[in-house]
């Protein structure tokens, strides 16, 4: 059990880590990476459709800038994110994307002239100015105003894992792979490191640092269908929470993404509908126009998700042996674009279903399926745990709350680099300004407390082929899986979240007996699916206790038993923590405060109208904001802005973003 | 029962050894389960690792061929696992083995990871410039067909199957493979890139690189992402021999 020490620990080497990793690193700050799998494998990589920065190149972009952006963030998180952290995010999404181009990444770029598109189901040409040639090109996505969506093909989030991670190698920072932070270390609310499993020799170790930041992605596969990949298990967000000091935020507002493959859940982007691809029914007809007059398959995701459902329920869904599911057509986008931009996917379709959709009338079956985790480790906006000093979180692991209860498309992967560029900042900030004494006997206590905690799993042996199914720890977790699905899904009610609630709860009790083939510490998956299960039980008690106690409909928190958004009552961020040796979390509340929003809550412009139980600041807030722009008609937007809602932001990101034909302004 | 589909019973020979145990030697372990309709071998293993055997080391991430964690080698053809069904093989017998060339980590786990961090610091695997951007400012246009042509290059997952498809890697060890060749063509083309040929030269103008390339095109026959790796291979050496 051996003792290292670093700087910066970075727990999980996707973009977000990876970016911090970088930012630190270049600080001066000695910096680890430790990742389950080798970094360039990582979830980041399966972002398809494209990463949002209102550059505001394209013709149907102009006029876009950090306002617009800002602004479709907060409606789509139906009010619940923090907008100070929208703003900063907006305002520095232009710079990430500028960098990574610096970096190497292909992003798809506009040709001058006529282009022939897609949009609302009719061939449309729209025409680019000579002067935006070569600059970098956006789509549309939806829940934006604008086409804001920069990528490349659908294959974004691979080329910029591999130019960060390649940025990250040459930097020298030090990436140690297939190793698994299994628990922090900590004492009087200050973290200090993490035990670490190496999951090659089962060998255990502790990594000390000044900080430490936990970037391991969502909980995808908690669902039993998700497009995460297998890896997003949550254990990161878990970790934290297994201190009983950390809290997460938000666990209940988990994202169903409309259109994931129907069986085995790989994603079809949201590029597919952004470039004019439509949802058909089990009659061929093309159903969202009728739900979403506006913004049609290019409303937000929980609400096409929930179109999707109520559809299906009224039996308008095409029945398979895997269930009923709906069709995405792409075909109508013709065989050319397909071939260029949507390549992924028609690879992807070919590959598992043998079908071309590229071919006339040939259609891709859909389903909405989990898809992302809006909820996490509950950080400032400097990304540290206000709760654990020492301890940051970023990415999809946090809930820096820039996404509330309801996730944009393209939001996510900018989110991993722009709160990496800024959090990376405040890292390194914390790094200069802490001193700390290192404890090593506290690091041997808590590393034989987890070699204690493997010994008690490994006491329960069992050959499995002889002993079918009793009491295996894959039954608990496909139990686990079908439960958050079936209860804890699309739509909720609070009889079958109390009972989810009470079922999952007797399973984590369950999971204390389980038995497991050898009892070896390596090359043992039983051992390692053991104790991440146990993990992953918890933080489906979180997300179900935050969804029962939520007695309203927010973003994709969506109650049948309460139907309307409750600013009056629940303008509020959850927070859950877990005491030591417990079965349930302890729930508590931040409120959200109004008088303190630039943008107050009001409708978001598509879903259902007439929806919402207003809180009276809303109207207060919004004639005060009114009135300060009478009596200032001279103030610029930025001036408006900053007398609305100042926000703070590194030194290094602070400056304006030039646009084509704007300047500065 | 009115049962018209008729399941088949796979049989699965996998490759099983655990190089850290010294009593254990090299086996294949033989495994038997029922076909399910569009099984790949992603859910076939996860079938026998979850119910027959909880030692089982494979590696999945994404399962949708897009992470490059699954390659080995199935019935004798470097491929991912996670796209490949089982539909494919009618005589209903899959014999799985890990990629050879890479350090095994156990039973079909390898890894390929350090290899390839090995040859990303080998090759420069970066954007080599002297200019100083700022992330402030419109970014420099690029033309949109070059753009296009990098990513096309720029999709390779290093998955590690041209490497194990390689004879050449079999007879020269020190052999950088089409997965390296492959990045410096994608850095060659990269107008962002200042590295010159003769650069390039430097780091690939031997026969541990592009001239030591015997054209067999294993890499070719059995890159997943189908990249262009015979013609970007005779391109380099093409602009390789102009330089001497």
């Amino acid at each position: 059990m051996k003792i290292f020490y670093t700087d910066t620990l970075v727990i999980g080497g996707g973009l977000a880590g990876l970016r911090v990793a970088i930012a630190t690193q270049q600080a001066g700050h000695k910096t680890t990476v430790l990742s389950l799998i080798p970094v360039k494998r990582s979830h980041s990589a399966a972002a398809q459709g494209g990463m949002q920065a209102s550059l505001g190149n394209s013709v149907m972009s102009k006029g876009d800038n950090e306002d617009i952006h800002f602004e479709d963030t907060v409606k789509g998180s139906d009010w619940g994110c923090d907008q100070k952290v929208a703003r900063m995010f907006a305002h520095v999404a232009p710079k990430a994307i500028r960098e990574l181009t610096a970096w190497g990444v292909p992003w798809t770029r506009i040709r001058k002239g006529d282009k022939k598109v897609v949009i609302n189901s009719e061939q449309t040409t729209i025409t680019e100015d000579e002067n935006v040639h070569g600059l970098i090109a956006s789509r549309d996505f939806g829940g934006t105003k604008k086409w804001r969506t920069c990528y490349t093909a659908d294959a974004t989030g691979h080329s910029m894992l591999f130019a960060v991670a390649n940025e990250a190698i040459k930097n020298n920072v030090t990436i140690l792979e297939k190793k698994e932070a299994v628990k922090l270390i900590y004492k009087d609310d200050v973290c200090y490191g993490a035990v670490v499993k190496d999951l090659m020799d089962g060998k255990i170790s502790a990594y000390l640092a000044k900080a430490t930041v936990i970037a391991t992605g969502g909980y995808g596969r908690i669902y039993e269908h998700t497009t995460n990949a297998v890896i997003c298990e949550g254990t990161g967000a878990a970790l934290a929470l297994e201190t009983g000091v950390a809290k997460l935020a938000n666990m209940e507002a988990v994202q169903f993404h409309p259109t994931g493959l129907v069986p085995n859940g790989i994603l079809m982007t949201e590029g597919c509908r952004g470039d004019g691809g439509v949802l058909r029914d089990v009659d061929g007809y093309r159903f969202m126009p009728d739900y979403e007059p506006e913004k049609k398959e290019l409303a937000s995701r929980d609400v096409v998700s929930r179109r999707m459902t109520e559809h299906i329920r009224k039996g308008k869904g095409v029945p398979s042996p895997y269930g009923d599911h709906l069709w995405l057509d792409i075909s109508i986008l013709g065989r050319e674009h397909i071939e260029k931009n949507l390549r992924d996917m028609q690879d992807i379709c070919m590959s598992f279903l043998g079908i071309d959709p590229a071919d006339e009338g040939v259609w891709i079956p859909v389903r909405p399926m989990q898809h992302y985790s809006m909820g996490g480790i509950k950080v400032d906006e400097t990304g540290q745990s206000p709760h654990l000093k020492g301890l940051f979180s970023c990415g999809e692991a946090a809930c820096w709350d820039l996404h509330g209860f309801n996730r944009l498309g393209g939001n996510s992967v900018a989110e991993t680099v722009v709160s990496g560029m800024i959090i990376g900042e405040y890292v390194s900030q914390h790094c200069f300004n802490t001193n700390i004494q290192f404890d090593t006997k506290l690091a041997n206590d808590f590393m034989k407390a987890f070699d204690e905690e493997q010994d008690l799993i490994l006491r329960n042996i069992c050959d499995i082929t002889i002993k079918q199914n009793d009491k295996s720890i894959y039954d608990i977790r496909d139990k686990m899986k079908k439960i958050m699905m079936d209860k804890v899904g699309i739509f909720r009610t609070g009889s079958e979240l109390q009972s989810a609630y009470d079922e999952l709860q007797e399973l984590l009790k369950q999971s204390d007996g389980v038995y497991v083939r050898t009892n070896t510490k390596s090359a043992n998956p039983g051992l390692i699916d053991t104790l991440r299960v146990k993990k992953m039980l918890k933080l489906s008690l979180c997300i179900t206790k935050g969804a029962l106690d939520r007695t309203e409909s927010r973003g994709a928190h969506t109650r049948e038993d309460y139907p309307k958004r409750d600013d009056l009552n629940w303008l509020k961020r959850t927070l859950t923590s877990w005491e030591e040796g417990s079965y349930e979390p302890t729930v508590s509340y931040e409120e959200l405060d109004i008088m303190n929003m630039e943008l107050p809550p009001g409708f978001r412009g598509y879903g259902k109208k007439g929806n919402i139980i207003e809180h009276p600041d809303s109207q207060k807030r919004l004639e005060s904001i009114e009135k300060l722009k009478e009596q200032n008609p001279s103030f610029d937007r930025f001036t408006l802005q900053n007398n609305l809602m100042p926000y703070e932001l590194p030194s290094k990101y602070q400056e304006k973003n030039q646009r084509v034909g704007i300047g500065y302004e | 029962m009115n049962n018209q589909t008729k399941t088949r019973v796979l049989k699965f020979h996998v490759f099983k050894y655990n190089p850290l145990d010294c009593n254990d030697t090299p086996k294949l372990k033989t495994y038997e389960i029922e076909e399910t309709p569009g099984m790949t071998i992603f859910v076939a293993l996860n079938f026998i690792r979850d119910r027959l055997d909880h030692t089982l080391q494979f590696d999945f991430v994404c399962r949708a061929g897009i992470c490059g964690s699954c390659a080995m080698v199935i019935n004798g053809t470097p491929t991912l696992a996670c796209r490949t069904l089982t539909s494919s093989f009618p005589a209903g017998e899959i014999t799985l083995l890990p990629l050879p060339i890479f350090e095994l980590i156990g039973d079909l786990s390898i890894n390929t990871a350090k290899w390839m961090n090995d040859m990303s610091k080998d090759v420069k695997s970066w954007i080599h410039t002297q200019e100083q951007t700022n992330i402030d400012n419109i970014e420099k246009p690029m033309e949109p067909d070059i753009a296009d042509e990098v990513f096309e290059l720029d999709r390779c997952i290093e998955c590690g199957c041209c490497i194990a498809a390689c004879g050449t890697k079999r007879m020269r060890p020190k052999f950088k493979g089409a997965v390296a060749l492959n990045k410096i063509a994608r850095y060659a083309l990269d107008p962002r890139d200042e590295r010159t040929l003769e650069d390039m030269y430097e780091i690939i103008g031997d026969d541990e690189g592009v001239f030591g390339c015997m054209s067999l095109l294993g890499c070719d026959d059995t890159c997943p992402k189908h990249l262009p790796l015979q013609t970007k291979i005779a391109y380099l050496r093409r602009k390789m021999v102009q330089l001497k």
